[in-house]
């Protein structure tokens, strides 16, 4: 019939998606590399009329965007980690255990991934000053690895399901001990699930911005997303744009490198996580 | 799979009748999430509690000797008041464009992943590239690029001089444009998922029947990923309906176009009027429940999926 002609369009549909997903990516990288100069014509274009490198350096010589950068690799690492360990607990009891409260545990998780953040920021806020935490990374970390547990506990225990969890008592029947069967067995096939979770728990936390600017008012703490809302130009009269673009491109650089590495686990933890169970 | 099989077995665990085994598993289970039910309670439910019992005070961290229980008076104050109901409008018109554009571009996105032969890798890629982009920096690239001077949306328009930002409806079609790039990938990810679910021979059986690709759609598909369509709605729209980022960096909540979340975020963390604020925290998180509600009681969306009870 018409499927070669069909095979065409749909091809070219998705031509028009990958468009659409780099159009503005593009943008970015042309504002990254646009002298200043540039922004303020009164002919503006979209690519820059030279490119220059002199952002990226002026931006890697600010403490503000620097410490950022530290602060927001330490913190959403951190938060990922201790997150996906929780939740590692928690997916396996969903996944191997009959126990009471395991319908309350999934229930609760849907409505912490529904909770509307800024409904926090006062009490936390508050407390936070109260507990010596506000403006620290503990503050963040806190908050973070709280809200990225829902999709964590999905996400994991959707994989650790479909692990064939007998064959742990095949290799023990074979002569492995338990030590042995767990980690020449079962490691191995739960690893991919776990590392898919902490990817998308990793994008989670370098994501917040509500948190980033409500529980932290210096450079101790401050995530990079925070810190774009706090550029100013190399002077008064010139336009800080540039710099907050190649400041972003910096943050893109990491989602690109595990988008571009791991795309089929990305979408084998978001499909399965959220629908399926 | 194993606790499917194993599930038989311990049918009646309200009886007596207990094997020491299965003792022992409930004890583990219960051990293993404990820590995730002591993080979520204690992060979410105290502070949220906590801002239950701030909302009853006129309290100011500026002037903590002023604090002084006030009842349901603060409530009365924000209801009373047009900035409520203006972002309230606002929220809802962000909500409602954003969340059915992204169900209709987000079903064709599903659609040409699960039909595209060639180049089905790249395309996958690419669709991740916005989900992964920092919220705030896609506020930040569509800010620019409709911005009076560096944008060149103007130019390429031919609408020089015009400020976008300047209007609330020119600003919030902006910021539904960021917030509507961004995930819709997320939400076309969702539905692929149902959609992959929709058995094949059906779609063949209809054909045959001479159903055109429409009636198909319509009459088949989806019908058959209503679930898959009901849960990526409801998740959208309750993350929709907290939008923050963007309106932000885009407009500081200027001419209008401040949603709830930055109310919340205003009284409480700007003007540390603590008591004010946590009034707004809680009318935020009633609306949350009421449009949790809508879904779960009214349009009967099934979510045993996702909590996993099949």
């Amino acid at each position: 019939m018409n499927s070669a002609k069909n095979t065409k369009w749909w091809t070219l549909a998705g031509i028009v998606i990958v468009i659409y997903s780099f159009f503005p990516v593009l943008w970015m990288i042309s504002l990254a590399f646009k002298p200043p100069s540039d922004i303020v014509s009164r002919d503006p274009q979209f690519l820059p009329s030279s490119f220059t490198l002199d952002n990226f350096a002026q931006i890697f010589s600010q403490p503000l965007f620097t410490r950022a950068l530290i602060n927001s690799i330490g913190i959403a690492l951190i938060a990922t980690v201790i997150s996906v360990i929780i939740a590692m607990f928690a997916a396996y009891a969903i996944a191997r255990l009959e126990f009471p409260g395991k319908k309350v545990l999934l229930s609760l998780a849907l409505a912490i991934a529904m909770f509307p953040q800024a409904a926090l920021v006062g009490p936390l806020f508050d407390m936070w000053r109260g507990l010596g935490i506000y403006d620290t990374w503990l503050g963040l970390i806190i908050p973070y690895l709280t809200f990225a547990l829902p999709l964590s506990i999905w996400t994991m225990s959707a994989f650790f399901r479909q692990i064939p969890w007998e064959m742990e008592h095949a290799a023990q029947v074979d002569g492995a001990t338990q030590w042995q069967a767990f980690r020449k067995v079962i490691v191995p096939l739960a690893a991919p699930g776990v590392f898919t979770t902490a990817i998308l728990t990793f994008f989670f936390c370098w994501n917040d911005f509500l948190f980033a600017i409500s529980l932290t008012s210096t450079d101790s703490a401050r995530t990079v997303p925070a810190a774009l809302a706090f550029f100013q130009g190399a002077s008064y009269f010139e336009s800080p744009v540039p710099y907050i673009m190649a400041a972003s491109v910096i943050v893109t650089i990491p989602v690109v490198i595990l988008v571009l590495i791991f795309q089929r686990r990305i979408v084998a933890g978001l499909t399965s996580g959220a629908v399926k169970g | 799979m194993t606790a499917t099989q194993t599930r038989p077995l311990q049918q009646d665990p309200g009886k007596a009748a207990l094997s020491e085994r299965a003792r022992g598993e409930r004890r583990l289970g219960i051990y293993l999430t404990l820590p995730s039910y002591a993080v979520m309670l204690l992060v979410t439910a105290y502070p949220l509690g906590y801002a239950l019992v701030l909302s009853l005070y006129n309290f100011r961290l500026t002037d903590p000797g002023g604090r002084s229980f006030v009842g349901l008076s603060n409530y009365l104050v924000i209801l009373t008041d047009p900035v409520w109901w203006n972002d309230f409008v606002t929220t809802a018109a962000i909500t409602v464009i954003t969340v059915a554009i992204e169900l209709v571009l987000g079903l064709w996105f599903a659609f040409v992943m699960l039909r595209i032969i060639r180049g089905r890798g790249p395309l996958r890629t690419a669709i991740l590239i916005p989900y992964g982009i920092v919220t705030v920096v896609s506020a930040f690239i569509w800010r620019y690029a409709f911005a009076i001077d560096s944008g060149f949306v103007n130019q390429w328009l031919n609408l020089t001089g015009f400020d976008w930002f300047g209007d609330r409806w020119s600003a919030i079609f902006v910021i539904c444009l960021s917030e509507i790039w961004k995930t819709t990938p997320f939400i076309s990810l969702l539905l692929l998922a149902g959609l992959v679910q929709v058995p094949e021979d059906m779609q063949e059986a209809a054909k045959v029947d001479g159903a055109t690709a429409w009636q198909r759609l319509w009459k088949v598909t989806l019908p058959n990923m209503k679930a898959a369509i009901m849960v990526a709605l409801l998740f959208r729209t309750l993350d929709a309906w907290r939008i923050f980022d963007n309106p932000y960096v885009m407009t500081a909540g200027a001419n209008n176009t401040e949603p709830i979340s930055f109310l919340a975020y205003r009284q409480n963390v700007t003007l540390v009027n603590l008591g004010m604020g946590s009034a707004v925290s809680v009318l935020l998180f009633l609306t949350v429940v009421a449009i949790a509600w809508i879904f779960i009681k009214v349009f009967k969306t099934d979510l045993s999926q996702v909590r996993g009870d099949q």
